[in-house]
């Protein structure tokens, strides 16, 4: 029988696509079900952060942060108003820095709960994972809500500490969030870790090698999901990591499931660095008294904190004006996204969903 | 073995059904039917007596026709619309239009014909805020140096035209005074909680002196 003769077909995936997480577009070529080759397209959710803040003064900055990557507001402001801290040398009080640390890993969960329930819907198993894990994260947003009166577009940070005080029934239900944290994490366990249809759809889908990681400059869980033992918050500790006890989980193999997996065991750590601030903590002022046309001196300044994404970093030079002369984000998300061809290539088209998926990608920050 | 994972699921499913601590809390938003026990609850009455003293509305909720008004939980710390300004605390510096990222307030001062002298106020003749842009960031409320503007509680002004988000100054003179406790210490000690609907004039909402250390650590250490 003489063969039919086939050609490979281009499909645009996106950029108005659900399981692109946002307005990605990705240009595929399959080859019958199998994909051949593969393009991502980015930029539709470009605002220009970068260049807006070269016309803002250093406070106002922090409202632009909070719209890069909208579901971890606040490990953006905090590794922000590192760097300016960092540039123009201001001290943060010890307690502000508690505060500081107890939010963001309160952010890490929500976030890796936002990231564990759309690879579960991306994997078919629609809303009711998902909407499980929005559950516990609409407990961290009210919490964020006593904090700092917003839920997403937090703004909680200044440079120099943090805006306020925790209000006292923040510590309540704090204390209840995180007794209660580690039994629902045990449930969505329960559905996820050994289903089978799961364990068959991620197992060994996705490989990224550690060598093809380190060589992609990834970082954060999807390193780690990739065996390599590199966490900021060990590595380079800032605020006060060095004072608590946590481990790194990392994965074996660097598939789908590990990244998943890593995801969840962080989010047990989190709640283990969050019990240890609040023992820690002490009473004391929050907030060092910084101008608000801060003018650092003329030089230049990177700084990076361990984000739920990975490492994200911010780089600016100061004129010794009231904005910076130059301000760039090293954003987790875009850079993570660099051996997606790789890890790609070669699978179906229901794995590149999972795959992407699991790379945890937030548009408002690979477009900035 | 397969179909475990099935069962499983069911299992948490189930659990989640029944167990009332792990229940939704969905908010029927805006307006919620309400039996007559939800009624006596709102008027603070048993649902006996209520069902005694108010037979129509019982009727009539009976066969679902009365509602109330469900809201979802709110912190006093919300940051929301409906600025909160005191006219007789606002000098018409201008800080919180500086402050302001977007540059959405716009303020337009005078002198009107008397003469200024040091410690008086300017007259203001426009005090726009065009919350179609605003982001609710609160830099203006933090800005204030005489507690003059409050963020306030709402999130519920929808407008038909662009131009009906821009809040004026009789707007913002005659509205009700619910602010935000939010970067106003000051209020939290009262006591004063807008979503709970308590107002404040202008003399309630004056800073007091910052709090001391042992105040701090008697008060605000508390965990």
């Amino acid at each position: 029988m003489a063969t039919i003769r086939t050609e490979p077909v281009t499909i645009n995936l996106g950029p108005q696509h659900p399981s692109t997480h946002g307005v990605f577009r990705l240009r595929v070529t399959f080859d019958g079900e199998k994909i051949v080759d593969l393009e991502p397209v980015f930029g539709y959710l470009h605002r220009g952060t970068e260049k807006l803040a070269e016309s803002r003064n250093y406070v106002q900055i922090v409202t632009l942060t909070d719209r890069m990557d909208y579901v971890a507001s606040m490990s953006n402001n905090l590794a922000y108003v590192r760097t300016v801290e960092k540039l123009s040398d201001i001290k943060v009080p010890e307690r502000a820095q508690y505060i500081r640390v107890i939010s963001v890993e309160l952010q890490r969960i929500a976030s890796h709960l936002m990231a564990t329930g759309f690879l579960l819907n991306d994997l078919g198993a629609l809303a009711t994972p998902l909407v499980y894990c929005f559950r516990e994260r609409e407990r961290i947003l009210d919490l964020f809500e006593m904090l700092c009166g917003a839920r997403i577009t937090l703004s909680y940070m200044r440079p120099g500490g943090v805006f306020q005080d925790a209000p006292e029934e923040f510590w309540g239900s704090l204390n209840t969030l995180i007794s209660d944290f580690p039994s629902y994490l045990d449930e969505l366990e329960s559905l996820i870790t050994t289903n089978e249809i799961v364990l068959a759809r991620t197992i060994g889908v996705g490989l990224l090698s550690d060598a093809q990681a380190i060589d992609s400059g990834v970082t954060g869980p999807m390193l780690r999901a990739s065996s390599v033992k590199w966490d900021l918050r060990k590595a380079n500790p800032y605020e006060i990591y060095d004072r608590v006890n946590f481990d790194v989980p990392i994965g074996s193999s660097g598939d789908t499931y590990d990244r998943y997996y890593v995801r969840l065991q962080e989010m047990r750590e989190s709640i283990k660095i969050i019990s240890q601030c609040i023992e820690q903590i002490e009473p004391g002022p929050v907030r060092t008294e910084t101008p608000f046309f801060i003018r650092p001196p003329i030089g230049e300044a990177y700084s990076s904190v361990e984000g739920p994404k990975g490492e994200l970093g911010f780089y600016m030079v100061s004129d010794g004006g009231i904005s910076p002369y130059r301000f760039k984000v090293r954003a987790p998300s875009f850079i993570n996204l660099t051996p997606l061809r790789d890890m790609i290539t070669g699978w179906k088209m229901g794995d590149l969903i999972i795959i992407l998926g699991s790379i945890d990608i937030v548009l408002g920050e690979v477009d900035r | 073995m397969y179909g475990l994972g099935l069962f499983k699921g069911l299992g948490v499913t189930m659990k989640n059904l029944v167990s009332p601590s792990r229940q939704f809390n969905i908010v029927q938003y805006p307006n919620r039917r309400a039996s007559p026990f939800d009624l006596a609850k709102v008027d603070n009455q048993n649902p006996v007596s209520f069902i005694a003293t108010h037979p129509l509305k019982t009727l009539r909720s009976l066969l679902g026709l009365e509602t109330i008004t469900d809201r979802m939980p709110q912190h006093a710390n919300f940051r929301g619309e409906e600025f909160a300004w005191y006219d007789r605390r606002c000098t018409g510096c201008a800080s919180c239009a500086k402050y302001c990222p977007l540059g959405i307030i716009k303020i337009v001062t005078g002198t009107s014909g008397v003469n200024q002298q040091e410690g008086q106020s300017y007259d203001i003749d426009v005090f726009d805020i065009d919350i179609g842009r605003c982001m609710f960031c609160g830099l203006c409320v933090e800005a204030c140096p005489y507690d003059a503007l409050h963020m306030g509680s709402g999130f519920e002004e929808g407008k038909y035209r662009r131009s009906d988000l821009v809040i004026n100054i009789d707007q913002l003179k005659s509205a009700e005074k619910k602010p935000s406790t939010w970067f106003r210490p000051q209020l939290t000690s009262r006591g004063h909680d807008p979503i709970k609907g308590s107002t404040a004039d202008w003399e309630e909402v004056g800073r007091h002196e910052k709090p001391s250390l042992e105040d701090q650590s008697e008060r605000w250490a508390k965990r």
